[in-house]
């Protein structure tokens, strides 16, 4: 029941907030029902440790004779990153608060429809809800993006819808061509779908679909080329829904899908389609170091990190994946504590190239404090969350193959590389004409912050507890492999 | 055995090509947009006439239910299609359909 | 007796964490006594620990960091001689040095996040040398680097102090990348992170074997990062950016010399890979010429004791490469003692001369800084090898193993220990010896350090004085004391190691002291005639000085191999791969989209005629397939 809660409040909301028409009301109204969401998901996780191994799951007959219900449920994998989304989400609206917006209601109603679809897409077990939920998240995500975004955001919104829509198709290929190959009577059930019966050559294509469809929504090197403009023009919210959120998708969705159906193909490779995240890694370092804009350093960043994320999942071996979980979950939390940070700098100085700051650690020391520690979480200082998943992915990746371990370490460098260069040329230096009025955080500004570096330091420092969820969730899919 | 089973399957067929035929023709052929429908309709009525024999020689009275059924639709289409042209001629003043080529590309 | 040994690295934690958040509420005097008074009671609860302890190490765990089937990493400290010893050098030279930075900071406006930082900074140098296995150092390792980093680059008003810090951090990561492969190679060898397990594996192994020669080459990039030997060596004098009390516990006594003890500790691992330290002994013994060369030519005080510590590192990897893991520690505490003290001392130099640092503008300074002069005197002597000064005897104990082990590697290190002397004594000289070289009239103004500062100078001369004795050779009648102390830690290291230096015989060991003694003096001679009453300005030069002087360009190579390639890559990608490559795919497939519905929408003429005619060519050709087909 609370599966389905989790799923049902957030559309209730979306289509509640439609009809509101005072702007302070829809505010308050959206940041409450994303709390409660919030508090449910945390229900969620206290019966979930308390019957442990048990799933949660709500299930009811749909499309019966297709073989398709509407079945939901929570295992470890979803648990983790139901969580991310519910505690993400409220951030992202209190972010919202200063700033003006246009028709607010539309807008938290389509960051609650949004919700709708990533709960949907973490808790489904049966493989045509997933893709209805996949698209779900994406339709919000476009209007957002094209409806209040920055300069040039028509042509750019609509190549990241293209493109990403193009890949899901290839998806639902892949699930209707899965789905006729399940034992009879067909149906879309996951454990159906685990079961299908392949071809290798088969197996082949249906891995491309389901990889090209993940790897353009993760992205993953070269298929990245829609996300750095899409983060730059769309609002803060929407690049933090984007990049902590909808990044996601794809990562769950190799775990949940790709790899139990499809992992004898990357057996057979050898490797080959590691090396497209692997390379990715450097590729996408090395072009962050020149970036100018703020966020689309971090969006070049995040291509860097994510990639090494997929690399981990494809290695095909539990201490890589559960590092995988990790840092899907550090990842999140980072790219949204830093998006949150650029965004406080644009409404202090109108802008976001690095090379127009400076200095702003003299006039916003806390700023620079909070800057400095969610950035050491990103460039994976030990004791912080960016640090465990990596050292457990790289681990499992030695254990594959060094030689890939050593190319995916380099982003240890790179990223303090591209970071600290940025945070030099933005926060430290002498103020300047652009810089000089800079104001310190307020307390209601520090809120978000603070609760992400509480997040920051507590999967660096005690990682155990999502550690279990991960082990739980991880160990399934390593059973199927073996 | 009825009326209809009196005369040969053979001939039914060879009629409805027939009139199925002049149909396509005059659809293809004729300019004008009323001629068309009628054409239009002629094919319709060839193959009702085609379903009513099958469905005698096979004594199976579901054929002839449906023609009953196409007759009903056939008459609402042409009330609304007939609607649209009296629309077009008010406005264009014709219903010539080589001039009516303005929804293009 | 747990929760003593908890408290020793918590208590500076504690101490950052309270200085963090209320940094700007915190008065200066609270923080002039929580900065250093943690340190001081972590100091205490380490001497308790060492009076309590029984030659037995002992391992005990606080919770489980990251664990998962076989992979498990608790948060373990190890307690034994060797991290007693490291534990005591940094909260006892890391208070005297927070105590001199009551007096050194006391006028900037970043009191108290200065201090902040150094708590935070003795935290992790204390996790990295208590800790039970790799992955828990490599938290320490990884962030003593941080501390060294926000402290480098602590006034960061200054563009060029940040451009250091961030080198620093950039050039540790690279050993760091290093040290994770390393763990990860003992890992997925042993099963294992912790030094207990692997130690107990790796003594039954065969030594020279490929496994074990990459484990400790990768763990050596590691502590040649840290510990600033060639090629990773640059950022050590950038480093000098920061103010002089972070250069005298980070770059001198403590941070630097991780490496060293890393090495140490994982002496069972490198003594099983003949390779392994045969490239170390040649990458110190490059390391310490070098840099002592350049220190020769160096003007900048802080400059001089930078590649001075360079230096002296590449002393204690050359111990570690021939075996003597002992003369290494013991170096790394004298090193620890003198250096700081010299630090500190040229600290006191620059307050009191209000931030000159050239050592050609100044001189003259013995009367007008008496307490400075006399301790930074006994610092130049400690580190030039005189005895009965602490240096003598860890230097000889260097030297005599060495010997020991071959004549060639000898013969090098005494020349760098002539060198040692003479660009210490050079610059004793120059800054307090002669007549005052400043421009300024404010010269006569200058005034001797407060007692806050001077007091530390004094205690760590004493140290540096005294220290020695904590290790006399037994030739001397000593009893090493130090070395059994050690004993039990290198004990299977010591065993197993095939290149032992051998034994050498006691008369043939006083020839080579009293030779080695009399070319250091000899030097500090040359250094007299060379300084004192002379303008240092009109060296002769040719064109090996010119190349000594600018550091041999290293820096010049590095910038124009690595860094100007990198960013031209950067450039490169973005412009062509990314834009004109990649991106051009991607949007040309739409563009092909558009092009062709461009093409067949002319299909859509508008003719109804047109249309008929297709539909019913259509239901002619379905018909045909279906029938005839």
């Amino acid at each position: 029941m609370l599966t389905f809660t989790l799923i049902f409040l957030p559309l209730l909301a979306a289509t509640g907030l439609f009809f509101v028409k005072e702007e302070k009301w829809a505010r308050n109204l959206a940041f409450a029902m994303a709390l409660v969401e919030f508090g449910i998901s945390i229900a969620a996780l206290v019966q979930y440790f308390l019957y442990c191994h048990c799933h949660l799951l709500f299930r009811l007959d749909w499309l019966a004779s297709y073989g398709i219900s509407l079945k939901f449920g929570i295992d470890g994998l979803s648990m983790l990153m139901v969580l991310l989304t519910t505690f993400l989400v409220p951030i992202i609206i209190y972010t919202t608060f200063g700033q003006k917006i246009n028709r607010p209601a539309s807008f938290y109603s389509l960051i609650f429809l949004m919700q709708a679809g990533l709960m949907g897409v973490f808790t489904a077990f049966d493989g045509m809800v997933f893709y209805i939920f996949w698209e779900l998240a994406l339709i919000p995500a476009y209007f957002i993006a094209a409806f209040w975004g920055g300069k040039d955001r028509i042509r750019i919104t609509f190549k990241f819808f293209a493109y990403t829509f193009s890949g899901s198709l290839l998806m639902l290929v892949a699930i209707i061509f899965l789905y006729f190959r399940t034992p009879l009577p067909h149906s879309f059930d996951h454990i159906w779908l685990y079961a299908s019966n392949l071809k290798p050559d088969e197996q082949i294509w249906v891995f491309l679909a389901f990889f090209i469809a993940f790897a353009i929504k993760v992205p993953i090197f070269p298929f990245h080329t829609w996300q750095p403009d899409t983060y730059v023009t769309a609002p803060y919210p929407g690049s933090m829904l984007l990049g902590g959120l909808m990044s996601k998708m794809g990562l769950f969705g190799m775990i949940r899908w790709m790899i139990p159906i499809t992992f004898s193909v990357l057996n057979t490779t050898n490797g080959l389609f590691i090396i497209l995240p692997v390379t990715g890694i450097v590729y996408a370092s090395l072009i962050a170091i020149r970036q100018d804009d703020l966020k689309r350093l971090i969006a070049y960043s995040s291509i860097a990190h994510l990639g090494l994320v997929a690399a981990g999942i494809m290695v095909l071996n539990a201490q890589a994946m559960q590092g995988a979980m990790i840092q899907m979950i550090s990842h999140g939390i980072n790219i949204v504590g830093l998006f949150i940070i650029i965004q406080y700098i644009e409404a202090r100085t109108k802008t976001t190239s690095i090379s127009e700051l400076g200095g702003i650690a003299i006039k916003a020391p806390r700023l620079a404090a909070f800057f400095m520690i969610i950035l050491l979480g990103s460039i994976a200082l030990p004791l912080t969350n960016g640090f465990v998943g990596e050292f457990l992915i790289l681990l499992g990746m030695f254990k594959y193959n060094m030689v890939f371990a050593a190319v995916a370490g380099l982003t240890i460098i790179f990223s303090a590389l591209y970071m600290l260069w940025m945070y030099q040329r933005v926060m430290l230096g002498n103020t300047n004409a652009v810089t000089e009025q800079v104001s310190d955080l307020s307390w209601k500004e520090m809120i978000p912050l603070i609760a992400i570096v509480i997040m920051v330091l507590w999967i660096g420092i005690f990682p155990g507890m999502f550690m279990k969820m991960a082990e739980n969730g991880v160990g399934q899919v390593i059973g199927i492999i073996r | 055995m009825n009326t209809l089973t009196t005369i040969p399957i053979n001939h039914y067929l060879i009629f409805c090509s027939m009139l199925f035929s002049i149909g396509v023709i005059g659809v293809l052929i004729k300019r004008n947009a009323l001629v068309i429908l009628m054409s239009v309709e002629l094919m319709i009525n060839s193959v009702n006439l085609l379903l009513a024999a099958f469905s005698a020689y096979s004594n199976d009275p579901a054929g002839q239910i449906f023609v009953f059924f196409i007759m009903v639709v056939a008459a609402a289409e042409v009330a609304i299609g007939l609607a649209i042209f009296v629309l077009i001629y008010k406005t264009t003043h014709s219903i010539d359909i080589d001039v009516l080529n303005k929804l293009k590309w | 007796m747990t929760i003593l040994i908890a408290l020793v690295p918590l208590l500076p934690l504690l101490g950052f964490i309270i200085l963090g958040l209320g940094y700007r509420g915190i008065p200066k005097r609270v923080a002039a006594i929580l900065g250093p008074g943690t340190i001081l009671i972590s100091f205490i609860l380490s001497l308790i620990v060492l009076f309590n302890f029984r030659l037995s190490p002992f391992a005990f765990r606080f919770f489980d960091w990251i664990s998962l089937g076989p992979v498990s990493i608790p948060f373990e400290f190890l307690i034994d001689s060797l991290s007693i010893l490291m534990m005591l050098i940094i909260t006892g030279v890391g208070f005297v040095i927070h105590v001199y930075s009551i007096g050194y900071m006391s006028h900037d406006k970043g009191f108290n996040r200065f201090f902040a930082y150094m708590n935070l900074f003795i935290f992790f140098m204390l996790i990295l040398v208590m800790s039970a296995n790799y992955a828990v150092m490599f938290i320490g390792w990884e962030g003593v680097g941080l501390c060294s980093y926000l402290l480098i680059g602590f006034w960061f008003k200054n563009q060029q102090f940040n451009n250091a810090a961030k080198k620093a951090f950039i050039m540790n990561r690279i050993g760091d990348l290093g040290f994770l492969l390393g763990m990860f190679l003992i890992f997925t060898t042993f099963k294992s992170f912790g030094y207990q397990v692997v130690f107990e594996q790796a003594k039954t192994m065969s030594a020279g074997s490929g496994t074990m020669v990459a484990i400790t080459m990768l763990l050596f990039i590691g502590a040649v990062g840290k510990s600033a030997q060639i090629p990773l060596y640059t950022w050590l004098p950038d480093a000098m950016a920061g103010p002089t009390p972070v250069s005298a516990l980070i770059h001198a006594a403590t941070m630097v010399t991780a490496g060293v003890y890393m090495v140490a500790r994982s002496g069972v691992l490198y003594v099983l890979a003949p390779v392994t330290m045969e490239v170390m002994g040649i990458t110190a013994l490059a390391t310490m010429l070098m840099t002592a060369a350049i220190a020769i030519f160096q003007n900048d005080i802080k400059k001089v004791l930078a590649y001075s510590t360079i230096s002296q590192l590449g002393y204690m990897f050359l111990a570690l490469s021939v075996g003597a893991f002992t003369g290494a520690m013991f170096h790394l505490m004298t090193h620890a003692f003198f250096k700081a003290l010299l630090f500190l001392g040229a600290g006191s130099v620059i307050h009191a001369l209000e931030g000159e640092q050239d050592i050609r503008k100044m001189g003259g300074l013995k009367n007008a800084l008496p307490k400075t002069y006399w301790t930074f005197l006994v610092g130049t002597l400690a580190i030039a090898g005189l005895p009965p000064l602490s240096g003598f005897f860890s230097k000889d104990e260097i030297l005599g193993n060495v010997f020991g082990s071959s004549l060639p590697l000898w013969v090098v290190a005494v020349g760098v220990s002539m060198m040692t002397a003479f660009y210490m004594f050079r610059l004793l000289f120059l800054t307090f010896a002669g007549k005052n070289r400043g421009s300024d009239p404010q010269s006569l103004k200058i005034h001797e350090s407060p007692s806050v500062m001077t007091i530390p100078l004094i205690i760590l001369a004493v140290l540096a004085f005294f220290g020695g004795f904590l290790n006399i050779p037994e030739i001397m009648g000593g009893s090493g004391m130090l070395k059994e102390f050690l004993a039990p830690v290198f004990a299977d290291a010591v065993r197993l190691n095939q290149l032992q230096p051998h034994h050498v015989a006691a008369r043939l060991e006083w020839s080579n002291m009293v030779v080695v003694l009399l070319l250091v003096l000899l030097m500090a001679y040359v250094a007299y005639r060379k300084t004192v009453n002379r303008d240092p300005g009109t060296a002769s030069r040719n064109v090996l000085i010119r190349l000594i002087e600018n550091k041999f360009y290293v820096d010049e190579v590095y910038d124009y191999l690595f860094v100007r390639p990198a960013l031209r890559i950067s450039d490169a990608l973005q412009k062509f791969i990314e834009e004109r490559f990649i991106d051009r795919i991607v949007n040309g497939t739409g563009t092909l989209v558009v092009r062709f519905s461009n093409g067949i929408r002319y299909l859509q003429s508008g003719h109804v005629g047109m249309y008929l005619f297709f539909m019913i060519i259509g239901i002619l050709l379905i018909l045909f397939i279906n029938i005839f087909l």
